[in-house]
This record gives C-alpha cells, sequence and structure tokens, in this order.
C-alpha cells in the first residue's frame, strides 16, 4: 500500500500546508463577511462603478497593447537578433520590479510635463488621474504575462507549416493570420487572461498614476485605510468574487472556441 | 528551362558541393541517393526555404536564386507532409486559391477536380489528424498541385507508405508526368526512380556522382557506389498476364518471363538481378522456368568479377565470377543459354 507510505504522507502535509496558505486567508474572509455587509456593498454605487472600472480599463488596456504584443512576441520566437536576449530581459522586468517602482516609472514618463503627458494634452488624452494612465501602469505590469504566453504559443507553431503556406503561394502577412495565429492561438488566449487577470489586481503602479478615478484595489485599501478591516472586507468578498466569474466566463469561452 | 548551376552550401556538418542539373519542361526527374546524401537540401534550396552560399539557379535564362519563396515556381510536397492541422482537408486543398484572386464557384470546381484527381473527393470535409498516412500524402500532392506549380517536388514521396499504397501513387505520379507536369522527386530508393524517372542524378555525399537519361545512368555505372547503389541493371517495361495459374511478363518485343507474384494484371516492369541469372553452354535439366538462348555482345570487368552482355532479344547483365568465365571459355560473340528462376523475377507495377 503505497499511499501510506510515511513519505508520502510528510509530502502530503507538507502540500497540505501551502493549500492551507492560499485557501485560509480567501475562505476566513468569506466566512467573517455577514450577508448584510456583503449586499450593503454591492448596492454601493461607488463600489458596483470602481469594480466596473476596474473590468473595463483593464479589458482595455489588454486588447489594446496586444496589437502590440502579439506581433512582438511572434518575432521573438521566429528571429535571431543580435539583442533578442537584452530584449527578452526588458520583457520580464516588469515582473522583477517593485510595483510602485512601476508606477513611478511611468508616471514619470506620462506626467504633464513629459513628452508623452503634453503629445496627450494636445489631443485631449489626460494620463494621471484617468483611465488611460490607469490602463498604461496596468499594461506595464501585466504585458510580459501576454508576450510570454504568445510567444511560447508561436515557438509551437512548427516553422515547417510556415514554409509550406509560403511555398504554396501565401504572403508572409497571410501565413501570420492564416497559419501561425490560428495555432498559437490557445496560448494567445490564455496569455490575454493571464494579462486582463493581472492588470485588473494591480495596486501598486495604478495608485501611483491614478488615486482617482479608483479602481476596485485602490478601493479597498482607501476603505481600510479610512474605516477599518470590517468595511474593506465585503469590498474584497465582491470584487473577489467578480473576478472570479470573469475568469471562469473567459476560460470556458477560450475553452469552447478551441472545440469548436 | 531549370537550370541549376554549381550550387555550394555549407551546414554543420555537411555540405553541398557543385551541384549542377538541367530540367527540361515535361522532364520526370528524380535525385537518387541514400540517405543523408543532401537530397532534400537541394529540393528546399529550390523551392527558397534555404538560400545557397554559392551558384545560381537560373530559369528560362533568368536568375531566380534569390527570389522570395512565394513567387517561385516550384510547388513542394515535404516529407513530413505538413499538412496544416487546424483545416479541413477541404480548407488544406484549397489554401493556395486565397493568394490568387479566385471566384467562390471556380473555387469549389478545381477543389472538386483536383480532390477527383488525387482520389480524395470523399475525405473534403475530415480532419487531417482522422486521415491515414497514405490519405495525408494525397492531401498534400491535391494541394500542391492546386497552385498549379511548373516544377512539383517530391520529397520521398513513397517512403511512408505501405507497398499497396506505393502502386497507386506511382500510377498517380506518372499519370501527371505524362500529362504534362514537370517533376523533380528526390528518394534513396532505386527501384522508385527505375520505374518512374526520365532523367536521373545520383547523389552521394553532398555531390552528383553521375546523371543523365535513367536508361543510360542505370546500365552505365561510372563508379563502384553507383554499381552497388543501383543493383539491377536487368528491369524492362512489362505486361503482367496470368494464363492457367502462371503469370507472364510480356516484354516489348513480345518476349515472355514466367514471374511468381501475386500482383494484379497490368503494366510495370520486370526486374532481374544479374547475379541471379546462370550462365550454361548447353541446356541442362534445371528448376529455373525461364531459359532463353542468346549471344555474348560484351563481357566488361565489374566491382564482382565480370559483367557479361547477352543478347536474347533482350539484353541481359550477368555477373558472373572470373573462375566461370573461364571455366565456361565465355568469348565476344559466344552463343550460350542463360537461366533464372520465376522467383527470381520480380515485377513491380506502375
Amino acid at each position: 500500500m503505497n499511499r501510506f507510505q510515511p513519505f508520502q504522507l510528510f509530502l502530503i502535509l507538507l502540500s497540505g500546508i501551502v493549500l492551507l496558505l492560499i485557501i485560509g486567508p480567501l475562505v476566513g474572509m468569506f466566512v467573517a463577511t455577514s450577508p448584510a455587509q456583503f449586499f450593503e456593498s454591492s448596492r454601493d454605487p461607488e463600489v458596483q462603478s470602481s469594480i466596473g472600472l476596474t473590468l473595463w480599463v483593464s479589458m482595455a488596456a489588454t486588447l489594446f497593447f496586444a496589437l502590440g504584443g502579439i506581433p512582438l512576441a511572434y518575432l521573438l520566437a521566429r528571429k535571431d537578433f543580435a539583442a533578442k536576449r537584452l530584449v527578452l530581459g526588458i520583457i520580464d522586468l516588469p515582473i522583477v520590479i517593485p510595483h510602485s517602482a512601476a508606477g513611478i516609472a511611468v508616471l514619470g514618463a506620462v506626467s504633464r510635463d513629459s513628452y508623452v503627458g503634453q503629445l496627450g494634452s494636445m489631443i485631449g488624452l489626460d494620463f494621471v488621474g484617468a483611465p488611460a494612465g490607469i490602463a498604461l501602469a496596468m499594461a506595464f505590469v501585466s504585458i510580459p504575462f501576454l508576450i510570454n504566453a504568445a510567444r511560447d504559443g508561436f515557438l509551437s507553431v512548427p516553422v515547417r507549416l510556415e514554409q509550406a503556406a509560403l511555398n504554396l503561394g501565401a504572403s508572409p502577412a497571410r501565413v501570420f493570420f492564416t497559419i501561425s495565429l490560428p495555432l498559437a492561438w490557445r496560448n494567445i488566449v490564455s496569455g490575454l487572461i493571464l494579462m486582463f487577470a493581472r492588470g485588473m489586481s494591480e495596486f501598486g503602479a495604478v495608485v501611483i498614476v491614478a488615486y482617482h478615478p479608483m479602481i476596485a484595489p485602490v478601493m479597498i485599501w482607501e476603505r481600510f485605510g479610512s474605516f477599518g478591516l470590517n468595511y474593506a472586507r465585503p469590498v474584497a468578498v465582491l470584487f473577489i468574487i467578480v473576478s472570479l466569474v470573469f475568469f471562469i466566463i473567459l476560460r470556458l469561452l477560450a475553452r469552447s472556441k478551441k472545440d469548436a | 528551362m531549370l537550370d541549376i548551376q554549381h550550387i555550394e552550401k555549407v551546414y554543420q556538418d555537411f555540405s553541398l558541393k557543385d551541384i549542377s542539373f538541367q530540367v527540361e519542361d515535361g522532364d520526370y526527374f528524380v535525385i537518387l541517393g541514400p540517405s543523408g546524401a543532401g537530397k532534400t537540401q537541394i529540393l528546399e534550396i529550390l523551392a527558397g526555404l534555404i538560400l545557397p552560399d554559392e551558384g545560381k539557379i537560373m530559369l528560362d535564362e533568368r536568375e531566380i536564386t534569390f527570389r522570395k519563396i512565394q513567387k517561385r515556381p516550384f510547388g513542394l510536397v515535404f516529407q513530413d507532409l505538413a499538412i496544416f492541422p487546424h483545416l479541413s482537408v477541404r480548407d488544406n486543398i484549397r489554401y493556395p486559391l486565397l493568394s490568387r484572386r479566385t471566384g467562390r464557384k471556380e473555387m469549389e470546381e478545381l477543389t472538386a477536380t483536383i480532390a477527383a484527381s488525387a482520389e480524395i473527393s470523399h475525405l473534403l470535409e475530415r480532419r487531417p489528424s482522422s486521415l491515414s498516412g497514405g490519405e495525408l500524402q494525397r492531401v498534400a500532392l491535391a494541394r500542391t498541385l492546386m497552385r498549379k506549380p511548373r516544377y512539383l517536388l517530391l520529397d520521398e514521396p513513397l517512403a511512408s507508405l505501405d507497398v499497396s499504397l506505393r502502386q497507386g501513387l506511382r500510377s498517380l505520379l506518372k499519370r501527371l508526368n505524362s500529362e504534362g507536369q514537370t517533376i523533380i522527386h528526390v528518394t534513396h530508393d532505386y527501384e522508385e526512380a527505375m520505374v518512374l524517372a526520365g532523367k536521373i542524378a545520383v547523389l552521394d555525399q553532398g555531390r552528383i556522382i553521375q546523371s543523365g537519361p535513367a536508361d543510360h545512368v542505370f546500365h552505365h555505372p561510372e563508379s563502384e557506389f553507383m554499381a552497388r547503389f543501383t543493383g539491377v541493371k536487368n528491369y524492362f517495361p512489362a505486361k503482367l498476364y496470368r494464363e492457367q495459374e502462371r503469370q507472364y511478363g510480356e516484354l516489348a518485343n513480345g518476349q515472355l518471363i514466367r514471374l511468381n507474384t501475386t500482383e494484379p494484371e497490368g503494366n510495370g516492369f520486370v526486374l532481374v538481378r544479374g547475379e541471379d541469372i546462370f550462365v550454361t553452354l548447353e541446356k541442362l535439366p534445371t528448376s529455373a522456368t525461364n531459359q532463353f538462348s542468346g549471344t555474348i555482345t560484351a563481357i566488361n570487368p565489374s566491382p564482382f568479377g565480370f559483367e557479361v552482355l547477352v543478347d536474347t532479344g533482350t539484353l541481359f547483365y550477368v555477373n558472373i565470377t572470373r573462375e566461370s568465365l573461364q571455366t565456361l571459355a565465355l568469348r565476344t560473340g559466344k552463343e550460350v543459354l542463360i537461366s533464372f528462376k520465376a522467383s527470381n523475377a520480380r515485377f513491380v507495377r506502375v
């Protein structure tokens, strides 16, 4: 009876501790939130609009930056060039630097004194304290997830298939859209979902670029700072539930697309 | 005309050296060589997937060495077929039409015609993952033909097929060629080369060691490698027919060769190895059912001893040892008998 060997039990015990670390606080938070508190928060217009803002800005940031992120991932998968390792390192940079520092960096780049900020205000686009700035901060910290997933996807497409398509008379653009992209699509969608989820949950970088309008993570922090744990908790629970529902829907959509 | 001039390409552990050959429109050109000789690399250079270090590819006296892949007149059927796994058979076959402005109706008609020609009409709605090796092979061929390439490049097209499927595809290729399709076909299988090739180039270790009309190359190997590699010199176009449980290959001149085969009746080649043929001076009782009398027209030294050419109405190449040559006192002009067993005469259908 292998499964009852002492070493196996030891492994199970250690695994259990790690799972408990993740599940424990979350379950605790759900249990500590009374239905009355929960429904009150969910009816709070401030909370509703902040969750709505978080979702659409993260979605917009993901889709907008995917337009450049996916081609970059394709180049990184298919082309060899001198500074490729450097570029790969740069892409992972947002994952390793503190997010408050990332926020400072983004703010510096888009503040009203910067070229980007001035250019933006010329066309009526404000970054600081505005959805555009939030989107930028979210994208800054989350785009590595998309690029890396998409790059893995393109790497898994045999070069042979692209060569065959070219040999059949297709232009490189047609090959990209009819062969490479569809075959890497699963990884790309999974990268898009990760980027969306990571952007949505970002606090550090966003709070520096835009305290207002308030996204949900900032609102949770603000409620905690001003009113304490009992007021922050229901908002956190609500946001987690909404995020989970979105996450599950997107996963299901991605899967049904694959099976179709 | 396609003129390949002095192509050179260095790879990590191998190189192509001074590859030159010409292909005329309508040719069935076979590049024959053992695996690792560089056959696939030549096709890849023609198709533009890799660029040569030296040399030129001339098409009707215009250089196309560096032309874009999609602008070249070569349709390549890859050895691994490279069928698009996310597209149905129909969409795979139609793929080349997307790059040409083709009307919906014309697209349907072309798809139907090509699918019928490759005998895959019943597979059009299927996914590639549900097809067998032979079916995939036909889909890959149909897809490439849809592009109407001036030159059809085939990389070991029969290698992954079992014997019965090979015969079907051989006939299809032969038919395409007879309808005017120029084909450049690489293979390691001399039998395949023998029954299909009009012209042939033999490749060894990145170098063409002999080329010319297939008949000439097979009968006049210029090196020991060639002689060993090509092996069978006695191969004759023949028609197989049966009569009272017996099988005969009828040669073009009417001569009959007894065969021992389960192949169905039809056209093909009779193959007899030179070392399976006996030479005698008079008729002896023997189990060999094929016996012909003829005249020695030449005696040549060969890597295996001597090669005696016996004209029986059909020219047979017979391999014998020096000892036999002396014992029988064979010389040019001498009348002899040759014999071989029906089971040593193979029949290959086309």
